[in-house]
């Protein structure tokens, strides 16, 4: 979202950021931008260009006597480095690790002088709201989530991109009515919103108006602004392993409770997704026992981790614990994965009377797990399949199934 | 190793300070694909750092590579969009495919791997890229298709 400010009207962040520099008689301005947009980089270094000539930026603005240097600083690609404190370390040419506050850095932040922190897009709203004053901006929204907000909709929906809409909107409108809804006939499952430390809705909270506090209610956040949209075909036992692999490998490791609570979690929630066969029955135990500790688990990250990473790293743990349990119990009780993610706890066959023995799978088959002659039905050999999902792939005749 | 090109990146930050490290090793980067041994012990003479810490730094980021890249670069997105439309699948495909880990190169030279966090395309997930090229909707079939191309492309250099 960020990015397509930049990359579509780099001068909004730059008269924003101008304007707060003045307000708070700053002469330096950094902005932070991922390596990853070489495009929105290059805009923006383009426009600070073209806003030196005109005197919008530089020494003497506007004959005011007031100077603003604008620096652009390529993030070299850590999640953390978001984090107010991280980001001012890696600007400084250290590594990205929080750091206690206070001293907060609005007195002593980038090389130890006061420094505000600002997202890109709070920053571009500035110009609007000081030409058409507080009362345009405030007319939109809802009593304590004034004016829209920027949401980038992707995943299991008919239209991605990005959408602005009024703060209060449902979440509803924006998946059904302008997202177009979920494609290929399948039903909605959830979304995911705010980013690797946000919270997933389920179906029963639809309705939800999408503004801050709402969102805290049913265990969700703005964060980033992104909303990814699942299927039924998605997991949410797999959802959290996801997030909880991206936030543990992402975790600068500073303090105890992030760097090894994460671990563990993750290591419980691989535990619950990982094959049946050959399980002793004391590591059958501790599936059982392990689930059991999660939320102590989870309460010990939040409270105990130095920054903002580490106590939001539970989040997608505890919101699909809360909403989608059932789902949680179908992996460790029965072993099963209704949405058939979880490739250890598959089984693939082929059923005999659709297959034509055209030998198209165990060409494929990357573990030369699929045995038969030509012209014959074939078999797979179960000590072999490691569940890929090739077969199904390429099979012109329907005849894998999956349990 | 082209040493040359490292000094022309160490003269454009004549003020040696430690703020300049991280663009100094990206800048590297860029010209070598790479970050090599010689330019690390070069960049810390010019900022006089320990060796020791410069490696401090760059491991921390994730943009950072130690190794010679591949002729193809292949960038798995493993974002969240990504995730969502199978993009584990991919990942294990192309590992199979060439033989190689994330952050390995294959020994012909030809492939590296390396996995990233959201390319920024998600409405076209899953993505990959190939030395800056995307990759839209990858699924198996698409994957086997790209790597023959860009096999027999290598092949033919
Ligand atoms: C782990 C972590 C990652 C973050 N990533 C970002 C980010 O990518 N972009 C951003 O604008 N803010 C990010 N933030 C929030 C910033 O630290 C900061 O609070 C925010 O930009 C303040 O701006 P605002 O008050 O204008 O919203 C992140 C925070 C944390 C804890
Ligand atoms: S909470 Fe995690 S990311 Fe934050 S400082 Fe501690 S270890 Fe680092
Ligand atoms: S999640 Fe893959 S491009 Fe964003």
């Amino acid at each position: 979202m960020d990015r397509a400010v930049i990359e579509g009207d780099p001068y909004r962040l730059i008269e924003g950021m101008a304007i707060a520099a003045y307000g708070i008689g700053a002469s330096k301005a950094y902005v932070y931008l991922r390596a990853e947009y070489p495009l929105a980089i290059q805009r923006l270094k383009d426009a600070i260009e073209v806003a030196k000539t005109y005197g919008f930026v530089g020494n003497n603005i506007l004959d005011s006597g007031f100077n603003l240097e604008i620096v652009i600083k390529k993030g070299a690609v850590a999640f953390v480095c978001g984090e107010e404190t991280a980001l001012i370390k890696s600007i400084e040419g250290k590594r990205g690790m929080p750091k206690p506050r206070p001293p907060y850095p609005a007195v002593s932040g980038l090389f130890d002088k006061p420094t505000i922190i600002n997202n890109v897009e709070s920053l571009a709203n500035i110009p609007n709201i000081i030409r058409e004053g507080a009362g345009w901006f405030n007319g939109v929204g809802t009593e304590n989530s004034k004016g829209t907000k920027v949401f980038a909709l992707s995943g299991n929906i008919a239209n991605t991109g990005l959408v602005e809409v009024a703060m209060g909107t449902t979440l509803k409108e924006i998946i059904f009515e302008i997202g177009g809804g979920i494609p290929d006939g399948y039903k909605y499952k959830a979304v995911q919103i705010g980013g690797p430390s946000g919270g997933c809705i389920p179906e029963s909270e639809i309705d939800i108006q999408i503004d801050y506090e709402s969102l805290i209610t049913v265990g969700a956040m703005m964060g980033s602004g992104g909303l990814v949209v699942m299927d039924e075909n998605t997991c949410m036992v797999d959802v959290a392993k996801y997030f909880m692999g991206f936030i543990q490998s992402e975790s600068c490791g500073k303090c105890i409770p992030c760097r090894e609570g994460t671990r563990r979690m993750l290591e419980i929630l691989e535990r619950i997704a990982s094959g049946k066969s050959n399980e002793t029955e004391l590591e059958t135990l501790e599936r059982f026992q392990s689930v059991l500790h999660m939320t102590d688990l989870a309460t010990i990250i939040q409270d105990a981790s130095l920054c903002g990473l580490g106590k939001s790293a539970p989040n997608p743990v505890l919101s699909t614990l809360r909403w989608f349990r059932h789902e949680y119990e179908e992996h460790i009780y029965e072993r099963k994965c209704r949405a058939k993610v979880c490739k250890e706890l598959l089984t693939f066959t082929i059923i005999e009377d659709k297959c034509t023995g055209c030998t198209l799978c165990a060409i494929q088959c990357p573990t030369d797990a699929i045995l038969g002659s030509k012209k014959h039905p074939h078999y797979i050999n179960f000590e072999k399949c490691i569940g890929c999902g090739t077969c199904l792939e390429v099979c012109n005749f329907d005849s894998i199934n999956v349990e | 190793m082209n040493n040359n090109a490292i000094n022309e990146v160490i003269e454009k930050y004549p003020s040696a300070k430690r703020e300049y490290l991280i663009p100094m090793l990206q800048d590297v980067q860029e010209i070598q694909g790479f970050v090599s041994k010689d330019s690390v012990v070069m960049i810390g003479d010019h900022l006089k750092l320990p060796g020791a810490k410069i490696y401090g730094v760059a491991t921390f980021y994730n943009q950072f590579r130690f190794n010679k890249p591949g002729q193809f670069h292949i960038q798995i997105c493993r974002g969240t969009a990504c995730h969502v439309k199978g993009s584990v699948n991919v990942l294990e495909s192309i590992e199979r495919a060439l033989n190689i880990k994330v952050g390995q190169t294959s020994r012909d030279g030809l492939f590296s791997l390396e996995v990233v966090a959201c390319l920024g395309a998600c409405g076209l997930a899953p993505v990959i890229s190939v030395n800056g090229e995307f990759y839209a909707n990858v699924d198996n079939k698409k994957l086997f298709k790209i790597l023959k191309n860009l096999r027999k492309e290598g092949g033919t250099k």
